[in-house]
């Protein structure tokens, strides 16, 4: 057949005679597949697309870290004095704690002095009343990156908080929320307008003795989202939050908290981009997750920091700890999480199923390609009575890239009923990378049931022999097969977010298969 | 004291046998290799909490405890009659008993077999070590578990089985190792060897028996080396006594389209740990393992499970069942490794578990790490309970709680012991975990 011949990438390739040969000919070339090849196939050419930089000019502290920067970050922020005398005590606990290596990923040594822990536009005047007053450039910047903020003050739907490097430029939509008695807004002017809510609540779920990553976060944490959903709320619109590293050598550690009332209901969604560089830049994040008694918490992330190029250089080094605290009765706290950016990828979002009847998910996509490297999966700790959990893993390792699951499952002795469901699935596209599985169950009480599946598995020649049959070429079955693999985690996106995902992994397996 | 002077001396301890002088008419290679076990012993640390591999087993109790290692048997001469019970006595069977750690040949039994070389270690090295001198060590020597180099380190017995080319099984073979009270806190170091050259078959079984409530050590090693087309089927059966501490380690090396059958079923000691390690080193080689725990009062059983798949085209197995009551803790790790050119791999890995108190503890981490594309690999975990609607189907048909839990329980129990191939062995396991677990007891 004539279809076999046919190139299927570009589109000018396509020879008229292929056509002439078809009685449809005009259908023929506007078939969703070839469309979406096309798409593909342009986005491919542009690779990493937000790796462009925006010139302007930032106001930063030195390099380096000491007690100085921190006092001169809390000083920049008018921050209290307590919040200070925090990241202080933070700040001396990282210092006797040393970098964990337990991960399975391989990367230089961090140079913490080298890193500059503050970088913000410089602002033209001191208060902005509203966003006509944020400086062009950066409005600019979000409108390119597909956010445009001044839209959003018109259009409904989603309430955006963008963050630009160290600082929160804008959050959309406060108005509306604000009628509701919702409070989104960045943690900066949480902090100066609601400094009770955040005192109670900073560190309650990850504390800053936690980890390594977690204490430097408490201690130079620039800005981040908070988010306070009152009694009985249902949130009207989704909340987003939106990172984008700009600044050369700088380390972006924001901090998202968020706390959901009784009966309280959020969808939260986070984003975020970064330029290219050839050097690692660090990004090290706490979110804090706080559930009341029936209170539902959805939070997705679609992770597309700058991955670093073909040979590995350059890229994000994303250290990331996220954890969700199901305080109260019936409360439910949900993951869903794609990873598709970062050289390197260390990331647990968990669950503390405290509150009894409480509900935690994980649903996670991740993706290395490149000389990409992740270790990632979640920690499901079952402290209350018939608690449930749900952990639902894809990996897609390709080029040299090597994905890691790591799972823990803790069943605690008065965790009555417990149940847990693990599924974790692994898929590898070439010769050269690898795909791991590090799940650990630890069950203190019989009652308890946890079941713990994982596969790991190439796209079958069979699947590609049944879609060849049918005249699909292998780009597209394999494309087709790798959205099948995922669709049980972007069913649980939203509309958006789930199309960008699925564009993102076509993007990045570009070229990675056939 | 600093824990580190504290350290040194319980060191110091464990090879105290080797200053005495031994008896034995060791030739110059197996003191090197004994030298060389002490030398290994004294670089490593004990294992911590910290490592990994040893995270839910504390080793503290057998390092701080004062065993008694002896490379001479004790004073008192063997009872043969103590093995009695535990032999299989089956006509045409190979019987090598061991007690505390030392061969006994009034007790054992050793037919001609055609061909199979069965013999202790001790009198193998005496007589013709060249097969030992090539083998030993090759697998535990660089392991860096330092119970293995305390075994070198102490190697003196043990048995040592060698099937040539080609040879065809008749009857099992049994190697029991047996502890009595002969002498208190005695620590014994046993280390086999068993080699199949090519497309060999042979059925071996591994026990080890408790005679005593008093506390003792066992720190064994296994290598087994498989070549081509070999075929070996291992059952380990573990029944330390109450305050026995049982560490072991396995190590098996498969050459191409061997197969490997391992089935061990831990049914008592204090703590009992297993190593049990194969390197599918040749194309077509083929390994299943398959174990059974069953432990009460406040046992801790371990088993460590590895399978690394250097070649391409092989297939593994790994399944192993836990039944916990009292305030026991099982521990279980399966680690599948998938090396880059091992394409066209394939692998199955197991683990459920059964809770029958609320003061057990089940720790379980199948971990799969894979370098290559073409496999299919799965591994799965299930804790739980009997589910209730089968409960509720017996109680139906006037069977009690009671009894519809025992019969589920020697189900899920039995389920691993049917596919054994060795008749008495299977009736006896059977029997074993009837009598445990029925309801009249």
């Amino acid at each position: 057949m004539a279809q076999t011949k046919k190139p299927l990438t570009t589109d000018e390739t396509m020879t008229p005679e292929t056509t002439d040969n078809t009685v449809k000919a005009p259908e023929y070339t506007g078939t969703r597949v070839e469309r979406s090849n096309r798409e593909i196939a342009e986005l491919a050419n542009r690779t990493y697309q937000h790796g462009w930089v925006t010139d302007i000019e930032m106001e930063t502290v030195p390099h380096g870290l000491n007690e100085d920067v921190i006092r001169l970050i809390s000083a920049k922020k008018e921050e209290p004095a307590w919040l200070l005398e925090w990241r202080l005590k933070a700040f001396r606990h990282w210092q006797t704690m040393t970098e964990p290596r337990w991960a399975n990923v391989r990367y230089p040594e961090i140079d913490y002095q080298a890193q500059r822990y503050y970088a913000a536009p410089k602002r033209t005047s001191k208060e902005l009343n509203s966003l006509d007053e944020v400086d062009r450039e950066l409005l600019n910047t979000f409108e390119k990156l597909g956010i445009p903020l001044e839209e959003q003050k018109r259009l409904s739907g989603v309430a955006v908080d963008a963050v630009f490097d160290s600082v929160s430029v804008a959050t959309t939509h406060q108005e509306i929320l604000a009628k509701k008695g919702i409070i989104f807004c960045s943690f900066s002017e949480a902090v100066k307008n609601h400094p009770d809510l955040v005192r109670s609540y900073l560190g309650s779920v990850v504390p800053y003795t936690d980890n390594f990553f977690a204490a430097l976060n408490s201690a130079v944490f620039s800005d981040g989202s908070f988010c306070y959903i009152p009694k009985g709320v249902r949130c009207p619109m989704d909340l987003s939050t939106y990172f984008r590293i700009n600044a050369a050598d700088t380390g972006q550690f924001e901090r998202t908290l968020i706390v959901a009332e009784e009966g309280a209901f959020v969808n939260y969604l986070e984003g975020c981009t970064a330029p290219r560089r050839d050097e690692n830049q660090l990004h090290a994040a706490v979110v804090e997750l706080v559930a009341l008694d029936n209170a539902t918490v959805n939070y997705s992330t679609v992770q597309n920091w700058y991955s670093g190029d073909e040979q590995g250089r350059g890229g994000i080094f994303n250290f990331v700890t996220k954890r969700g605290k199901c305080l109260g009765r019936n409360s439910r706290i949900s993951w869903t999480q794609v990873e598709t950016g970062s050289a390197i990828t260390w990331k647990y979002p968990g669950c503390i199923l405290q509150g009894d009847n409480s509900v935690g998910e994980f649903y996670s996509v991740a993706l290395s390609t490149n000389y990409q490297q992740a270790d990632t999966g979640t920690k499901m700790i079952h402290l209350g009575k018939n608690t449930s959990s749900t952990v639902i893993s894809k990996t897609i390792s390709a080029a040299h890239g090597n994905n890691s699951y790591r799972g823990m499952v803790k069943v605690m002795p008065r965790a009555e009923n417990a149940r847990n469901y693990t599924q974790c699935d692994s898929l590898l596209i070439g010769n050269q990378c690898g795909a791991h599985t590090f799940p650990l169950i630890e069950v203190r009480n019989k009652t308890a049931s946890v079941e713990h599946e994982a596969s790991t598995s190439k796209i079958s020649e069979d699947q590609l022999f049944y879609c060849k049959q049918r005249g699909i070429g292998p780009e597209d079955a394999i494309s087709m097969v790798i959205n099948g693999f995922c669709k049980e985690v972007f069913d649980h996106l939203p509309m958006e977010f789930a199309v960008e995902a699925t564009k993102l992994l076509s993007v990045s397996l570009e070229g990675s298969v056939g | 004291m600093t824990e580190v002077a504290e350290r040194l001396s319980d060191k110091e301890k464990f090879l105290d046998a080797r200053s005495k002088p031994v008896e034995d008419h060791a030739p110059g290679w197996l003191r090197q290799l004994r030298d060389s076990g002490a030398k290994r012993f004294e670089t490593l640390s004990f294992p911590t909490r910290k490592d990994e591999e040893w995270r839910f087993t504390d080793v503290k109790p057998i390092v701080r405890a004062a065993f008694e290692p002896s490379m001479q048997p004790p004073r008192e001469a063997a009872d043969p009659a103590v093995a009695a019970p535990h032999r299989f006595n089956a006509p045409g069977w190979t019987e090598l008993v061991f007690v505390d750690g030392f061969f006994v040949p009034e007790a054992s039994q050793l037919p001609d077999t055609g061909g199979l070389h069965v013999t202790s270690l001790a009198e193998a090295v005496r007589t013709d070590g060249a097969l030992a001198r090539k083998h030993l060590d090759t697998l535990a020597g660089d392991s860096g578990n330092i119970f293995n180099a305390l075994n070198s380190a102490c190697l003196t017995d043990g048995a040592l089985v060698h099937a040539p080319r080609g040879y065809a099984e008749t009857a099992p073979v049994h190697i029991l190792y047996l502890t009595t009270n002969r002498q208190e806190n005695r620590a014994a170091h046993p280390r086999n060897l068993i080699v199949l050259d090519e497309t060999a078959e042979v059925t071996l079984i591994e026990s080890y028996a408790g005679l005593t409530e008093a506390p003792y050590f066992n720190n064994a090693v296994t290598e087994i080396v498989l070549g081509d087309a070999a075929v070996l089927k291992r059952y380990a059966v573990l029944h330390e006594g109450p305050r026995g501490y049982h560490l072991s380690s396995v190590r098996v090396q498969q050459h191409a389209n061997s197969v490997f059958r391992s089935f061990s079923a831990f049914l008592g000691g204090k703590i009992a740990r297993n190593e049990l390690k194969t390197r599918l080193a040749g194309e077509g080689a083929d390994a299943s393992l398959a174990g059974l725990y069953l432990a009460e009062g406040d046992q801790l059983i371990d088993n460590a499970t590895g399978i690394e798949h250097a070649s391409p085209q092989c297939t593994s197995r790994i399944r192993y069942k836990g039944v916990l009551g009292d305030t026991s803790h099982a521990v279980f790790s399966g680690a599948v490794h998938v090396h880059r050119d091992a394409q066209k791999t394939d692998s199955n890995q197991l683990n459920s578990n059964l809770l029958l108190s609320d003061a057990a503890a089940i720790d379980t981490r199948p971990i799969l790490q894979i370098f290559a594309d073409d496999v299919k690999c799965t591994h799965g975990a299930t804790v739980g309970q009997p589910p209730r609607e089968q409960i509720f189907y017996f109680q139906s048909r006037g069977i009690s709680e009671a009894m519809a839990r025992a019969i589920l329980t020697c189900g899920f129990a039995g389920e691993v012991v049917d596919d054994i191939s060795v008749e008495p062995l299977r009736t006896r396991l059977h029997n074993y975990i009837y009598n445990r677990y029925s309801p009249q007891k």
